[in-house]
């Protein structure tokens, strides 16, 4: 993998809380441009920590988290939060502004983006999620899968290097959940998907790292990991009843 | 079906809610009242409420000089929960100020067919902080009055100031006194939270008479006004007690860390439940500091107490006060025989005679409060300069 | 329900005064409020004419006069307390009807009527005329503290996010039985709110995570600004200043 072009390269990274609980113990991996990559783990095996270091909300602890080549650290923190886009796991929590547009606006508005320039950005993101017709209406009044892309599209606006999403298909219907991998198919950014949901990761990520105790217990080709009964039930990951990833015909790797 | 009105201490009285399609809605047993099942707060009215202070109940200067109070009381809130919550105010006193909104809907039955709800004053002060409370308040009352036409656009210094402020600073002042003086235990936050929100209540209707009597459109003897008020509210602030005291309880047994009151106390438990101990040289420094905080805060309190001895004791004896006792007899007297037997009026005026005779303890009660207030400014600000580094812990992620 | 955000109040419209910009009104209605305010109780005949002109204004809002008064129900404990002014205020009494009442209490009960009820129906105008997401922005632009428009702006946003989760609570609680019927159970209220206040504060915590996330850092990047014109802002003016007019009248006849 060729370290130059890496969107996101984590090294040694290793935190504890205030409160003395240790979440990471030297998480190491890097995921080059363009890359669909789906994060697993059991709960409380630190993905979400490890997520809010990725654009430097939690810091303090060992290792290094570099985006794009530029280190995440105070000095760079206003560049890194608009290089890297966290779709958190509920939309009410990502949307906090009076209306969709605003919403949208928000992230680019804050990296001092005005005027008609803002109002493109803003069209194209929604455009994107396909929620272009719902600019004007406010965040609450959405379903819940509508609410999700809008996060989404919050986040495109700000045109991230690396798109990560925390559980992006719980509580969707089955059409919304469509909908959505359609959607994120058809983006041509890096993508980290958080997620407990393995045929979601089958079905849009072509690589998967298994995040155990607080670090990488495995890292390889999806179809592969999930194919694997001993290592998946090593760490608590089950399919859904029936479900069998050799059946599945196996996703291209995309460019 | 008659409600006591918890809510607004600046609402002249404890009126049977009797505004008409509104008693339909609230059917008594159904407490957590969202009308219409609709779920949408905002889409939603809440007629059922007492409303605040209207436009021309306080006269036009006085408007401006409450105005000018809240104003000031912002302002100084804006700047203190910045330095309490940093660049987190915004998101989470707006997410405070939607609980307390959603309380306030918070329908409590008192007893059969009662029913009365939250203030909030209190609860948002110890709860968040005396800073972000008085923002909070102010916020809510701000969009009641523009969004449900809920007390008056000129009375908004009034209620502000009465409703954000007073309770406010009352309560979290009486609380984190209570808290130094009493022992370090959890109950002590329940019976600090249930005493300073039992004496913010009838604090705010004193406040409101205050400034009535300085502004108010009609010449009531302020005894009068004094008497109803307080009297009325002191009922409503044992309901607003405990249920306050009963919230802070709840939060404090499952995130001690979120109670802004109890924060110095919290740490502490805290060492102790972590390091067993090995954190005995880390906390030396504190106890010692706090023993000599609480034999001041105790001698304040018993000082502050002797006083409204003389407070009450001089107010019962004041001539004045008995000649209006009885002139309120005579009128309610009157007033009863205007009105029918369960008219909402008799019920008023039987009220007013019993609380008059509670209103000489009342007073003594009402003593403590402010001079509590006082005292402890002068020992907050002496406080602020030693223990600057120790304060603001954030609770972090 | 139409785009935006509604509440109660608001009826939807496109009539000149929903038109308006909303800080003109929010400036047209305090102002008005006050010159009601400051007129002298004694020039009955102004209070008369301030409702006139707020008949006009609803006449050009078209919101129906059913709709206006239902509204101003809001007002009836106060009026109640009204009533009682003439009974309990001192001063010399006149006999009406039989019955003793104080004249100064009797002027305090109209006062407090004929001002507080102009208030209130001025801002039943308002709300029913302008959108939540306008009122905001009105405020915004009237100067108000940024931080506060911005507490408001949240509070608006999650408050039904609120709302429901505490409606859902109560639905759990009842369906296993549980009602509350009296003082003893307020216990179980309190665990209710307690447990919804730290829901709020946990959430709040996430909103700013998700704010900084996309680059906040302390002050939020203006996104709308409503603007009026000499012509709007004239429009909306003429009511205070029609009402300003009658108010000097009524301090000099």
């Amino acid at each position: 993998m060729d370290v130059v072009t890496a969107s996101l390269e984590v090294s040694g990274l290793a935190f504890a809380y205030p409160d003395g609980h240790q979440a990471l113990f030297g998480v190491d991996f890097s995921i080059a441009r363009g890359e669909r990559v789906a994060l697993l783990g059991p709960n409380g095996a630190g993905k979400t920590t490890l997520v809010l270091h990725l654009n430097g909300i939690l810091s303090g602890g060992t290792g290094t988290v570099r985006v794009a080549g530029l280190p995440v650290g105070r000095q760079h923190m206003a560049e890194i939060r608009r290089k890297v886009g966290i779709v958190f796991q509920d939309p009410d929590d990502q949307l906090f502004m009076p209306t969709v547009r605003e919403d949208v606006a928000f992230g680019p508005a804050a990296a001092g983006l005005k005027g008609p320039e803002l109002e493109e950005r803003v069209l194209v993101a929604l455009r994107r999620v396909g929620m272009q017709d719902f600019a004007e209406r406010p965040p609450h009044h959405l379903s819940f899968g509508q609410r999700r892309r809008v996060a989404v599209a919050t986040v495109l606006a700000m045109e991230p290097e690396i798109l990560v999403l925390d559980e992006p298909s719980s509580n969707l219907d089955p059409a919304s959940r469509r909908e959505l991998a359609d959607i994120l198919r058809s983006l041509d950014v890096t993508v980290l998907m958080v997620t407990h949901d393995l045929p979601y990761a089958l079905e849009l990520c072509p690589r998967s790292l298994i995040l155990s105790d607080g670090t990488i217990a495995a890292d390889g080709k999806t179809a592969e990991l999930l194919a694997d009964d001993a290592l998946m039930r090593a760490h608590r990951l089950e399919l859904p009843f029936g479900f069998d990833p050799r059946w599945v015909p196996a996703i291209e790797s995309r460019p | 079906m008659r409600k006591l009105c918890i809510h607004s201490p600046s609402s002249v009285a404890c009126f049977p809610d009797f505004a008409p399609g509104a008693e339909q809605l609230a059917h008594d047993r159904s407490w957590l009242f969202v009308p219409h099942l609709s779920c949408k707060l905002f889409a939603t009215s809440h007629y059922h409420r007492t409303v605040h202070v209207p436009d021309g109940f306080i006269d036009a200067p006085m408007s401006v000089a409450t105005g000018a109070v809240a104003a000031a009381a912002v302002a100084v809130s804006l700047r203190g929960a910045r330095r309490e919550l940093d660049e987190r105010t915004a998101p989470l006193a707006g997410l405070v100020a939607a609980f307390i909104f959603a309380v306030q809907m918070l329908n409590f039955p008192v007893a059969a067919g009662t029913s009365g709800h939250l203030l909030g004053g209190a609860l948002a002060a110890i709860l968040v902080g005396p800073y972000t409370g008085v923002l909070c308040i102010a916020v809510v009352l701000l969009m009641q009055g523009i969004l449900f036409a809920d007390g008056g656009l000129t009375a908004l210094g009034v209620n502000i100031t009465v409703m954000g402020v007073v309770t406010t600073v009352v309560a979290y002042v009486l609380f984190r006194g209570l808290v130094k003086v009493l022992p370090r235990k959890r109950r002590s936050i329940t019976v600090a939270s249930f005493v300073s929100a039992l004496i913010s209540v009838p604090a705010a209707a004193l406040a409101f008479t205050f400034l009535y009597w300085l502004g108010g459109t009609t010449d009531i003897s302020i005894g009068k006004v004094a008497t109803a008020m307080v009297g009325v509210h002191i009922l409503i602030g044992i309901g607003e007690a405990a249920i306050t005291a009963l919230t802070v309880g709840a939060v404090i047994a499952v995130r001690p860390d979120l109670v802004y009151g109890a924060r110095g106390l919290q740490q502490k438990l805290k060492l102790r439940v972590n390091g067993e101990l090995v954190d005995v040289p880390d906390a030396e420094p504190v106890p010692v500091a706090a023993r000599s905080h609480r034999t001041v805060w105790a001698a304040g309190l018993v000082t502050s107490l002797v006083l409204a001895g003389f407070v009450s004791f001089y107010a019962s004896a004041n001539p004045d006060g008995l000649e209006k006792v009885a002139a309120d007899k005579g009128i309610d007297e009157k007033a009863e025989e205007h009105a029918n037997a369960d008219s909402p009026l008799a019920d008023y005026g039987v009220k007013d005679v019993d609380d008059a005779r509670l209103s000489g303890g009342l007073a003594g009660v009402i003593g403590v409060g402010v001079t509590v207030v006082a005292g402890s400014t002068v020992f907050w600000a002496v406080r602020r300069r030693r223990t600057d580094d120790t304060s603001p812990v954030s609770t972090g992620v | 329900m139409g785009a935006g955000h509604a509440h109660r109040l608001y009826r939807h419209g496109h009539s000149p005064v929903h038109g308006l910009p909303p800080h003109t009104k929010l400036a047209a209605t305090f102002a008005f409020v006050v010159v009601v305010v400051s007129t002298p109780r004694e020039a009955m005949w102004a209070f008369g004419l301030y409702a006139v002109l707020l008949a006009g204004v609803a006449y050009a809002a078209r919101v129906p006069a059913g709709f206006l008064l239902k509204r101003l129900l809001i007002e009836v404990p106060f009026v109640a307390f009204a009533v009682l002014m003439p009974f309990v205020a001192e001063g010399e009494r006149v006999e009406v009807l039989g019955l003793q009442l104080s004249v100064s209490g009797l002027w305090g009960a109209w006062n407090v009527l004929a001002k507080g009820t102009l208030g209130v129906a001025a801002s039943v105008l308002l709300a029913s005329t302008t959108e939540l997401r306008e009122l905001l922005l009105g405020l915004q632009r009237l100067r108000l503290p940024p931080l506060l428009v911005q507490i408001a702006s949240f509070m608006i946003r999650y408050g039904d996010v609120i709302a429901d989760e505490m409606r859902r609570m109560r639905i759990a609680r009842e369906s296993r039985g549980f009602e509350a019927s009296g003082v003893k159970h307020w216990g179980v209220l309190a665990k209710s709110a307690g447990a919804l206040f730290i829901r709020s504060y946990e959430r709040g915590e996430r909103v700013h995570l998700a704010m900084i996330s996309r680059g906040y850092a302390g002050s939020m990047p203006v996104i709308d600004e409503v603007t009026a014109s000499r012509a709007q802002w004239s429009y909306a003016l003429t009511l205070p200043l029609t009402a300003l007019v009658v108010c000097l009248l009524g301090w000099t006849l």
